[in-house]
């Protein structure tokens, strides 16, 4: 229902905002359905993240849609087919939670029954998504990275002689500063936790590096762009999402050089579950200085931008 | 002492939902922005640690005791903030309470914006 | 007692929204949209405790956080005018 009014509003900011009460309920979905990191990657990225380039970019555009002008028959014809071909695949699909599904027969039972013995780690997800299925990760880690270049590319982040430090959009609010300035830390701090804590709840790089990214955002929103980029300046975050991504490869390419296959964390210590410890740390650690600082580079390109 | 516990959680648990249904409906029936502002945002910020403290007399003692106090700390300090900050973006706007002079007859004028 | 007050919170979740798509103003929808916010972390608090759901509170702690940085963004990108639009300067004290 919500998707629906989404799409037949023009009214873009209030698209924007049902955007985000979608992402909400689609994670209360999957903590329902036990999915604890996804729900919470979910709700950091959809709920908040989003939310807020979505704003910054209606800022630079036009806030109602424009409507079309004619209508697009072949158009409607190629979605309505290929719409009708996903919906009669999903019939055919396995219903959710069925035991003798394909996805639950050949490695699943593996990872469940062994995982905690070779990783060693309460937390399963972040055993098969930073361990066994670690490729994977690095390449979404590196997609994210990617991402960040292509927006660098098109939109680039602009100095501007106007955002000095101290200036401010909002403009001195007493009340608004001194809470900030208050909270942030404490943002940080949950942040510094729930990168730490994947291994026992939910948790990870991903969300940590989203929390962090958002406490950066805040203080950019409250005291101006000039002081933000003054804190954090752009330079620091090419870097340092590079060198989050090469955390990651130096971790697969020093297994390659201990004579391992690429991200085998065995290689790292004597103790092959010491060894897995410590690789899903740095890894974690490499996913969450990337993301930080790609959504950080994405919204100083974004809301640095002012409108024409 | 359970009983206690259990009793207090009971009344708290009960005082924060009515005051959050007060505060939506004040939000819903009240004329204009400003006065829909004190409805939502004051029964909002009174309901919210009751009820977070309802819940909390119902847990045991462990971590997740403590992770209810730091929600409410944070739902205590930002849900005014969030509300004083819009409300000065409002009077920035443009946007003038609805106020109604009692020496007139008629009942009063209003001069808000639509 | 619990029910109750889940109840209670999903018919002012209800109510907020009415007003987010009533408002005449657009300052009426993001007050209602951060009172939805504010609901939902409630929600998720004490829905989390009653349906036995892992690390809710990491997503109600969460989501309470992400609830008050959208509302900023939202008044920020919507009411003021950024200091290098070419229109305005920077802002003084409203």
């Amino acid at each position: 229902m919500i998707a629906v009014a989404a799409i037949v509003l023009s009214d873009l900011f209030a698209v924007v905002m049902l955007f985000g009460v979608y992402s909400l309920l689609t994670a209360a979905l999957f903590m329902n359905l036990d999915a604890v990191d996804v729900a919470f990657t979910e709700a950091a990225v959809g709920a908040g993240v989003t939310t807020v380039l979505m704003l910054a970019s209606l800022h630079l555009t036009k806030r109602w849609e424009a409507l079309p002008r004619h209508h697009h028959f072949p158009g409607l014809l190629v979605v309505s087919i290929t719409g009708a071909a996903l919906v009669y695949a999903v019939l055919d699909a396995p219903l959710l939670g069925d035991p003798s599904a394909p996805v639950h027969q050949h490695v699943t039972p593996r990872y469940i029954e062994q995982g905690q013995a070779e990783v060693g780690m309460p937390n399963l997800v972040t055993a098969v998504l930073a361990s066994y299925r670690g490729y994977d990760t690095f390449g979404e880690t590196v997609v994210i990275f990617t991402a960040g270049l292509a927006v660098l590319l098109l939109l680039g982040i602009k100095d501007d002689p106007r955002m000095r430090p101290g200036v401010s959009a909002i403009g001195d609010q007493v009340v608004l500063r001194s809470v900030v300035k208050v909270l942030i830390p404490l943002v940080l701090l949950y942040g510094l936790y729930v990168q730490f804590h994947g291994d026992f709840g939910a948790g990870g790089g991903f969300q940590a590096g989203v929390i962090f990214a958002t406490a950066f955002v805040l203080y950019d929103l409250v005291f101006g762009e000039g002081s933000a980029r003054a804190v954090v300046p752009p330079r620091w975050l090419h870097r340092l999402a590079a060198i989050g991504v090469l955390i990651y490869g130096g971790v697969g390419v020093y297994s390659l050089l201990a004579g391992r296959p690429f991200l085998d964390y065995s290689a790292l210590a004597d103790d092959p579950v010491h060894g897995q410890h410590l690789g899903v740390l740095l890894v974690e650690l490499g996913v969450g200085i990337t993301v930080f600082s790609v959504v950080l580079l994405i919204f100083y390109a974004f809301s640095g931008r002012g409108r024409r | 002492m359970t009983a206690i516990l259990e009793l207090l959680s009971g009344v708290c648990l009960l005082l924060g939902g009515v005051l959050c249904i007060t505060g939506g409906v004040g939000l819903l029936r009240m004329p204009d922005f400003f006065s829909r502002v004190h409805a939502a945002g004051v029964t909002e910020t009174l309901a919210a640690p009751l009820l977070l403290i309802g819940l909390l007399l119902q847990m045991e003692l462990s971590l997740d005791s403590v992770k209810v106090v730091m929600i409410l700390i944070l739902v205590l300090s930002t849900n005014p903030t969030a509300t004083h900050a819009l409300t000065r973006a409002t009077l920035h706007g443009g946007q003038q309470p609805l106020v109604f002079d009692d020496d007139e007859s008629t009942g009063g004028e209003g001069t808000s914006k639509p | 007692m619990l029910i109750a007050a889940i109840v209670a919170i999903l018919v002012t979740m209800f109510l907020a929204l009415i007003r987010t798509f009533l408002g005449p103003t657009e300052y009426d929808r993001m007050l209602a949209a951060n009172s939805f916010g504010t609901k939902t972390v409630l929600l998720i608090a004490l829905g989390g405790y009653a349906l036995s759901w892992n690390s809710y509170l990491d997503v109600a702690l969460l989501y309470a956080l992400l609830n008050f940085v959208g509302t900023i963004a939202v008044m920020r990108f919507f009411e003021y005018r950024s200091v290098t639009d070419e229109r305005d300067g920077p802002e003084s004290t409203p």
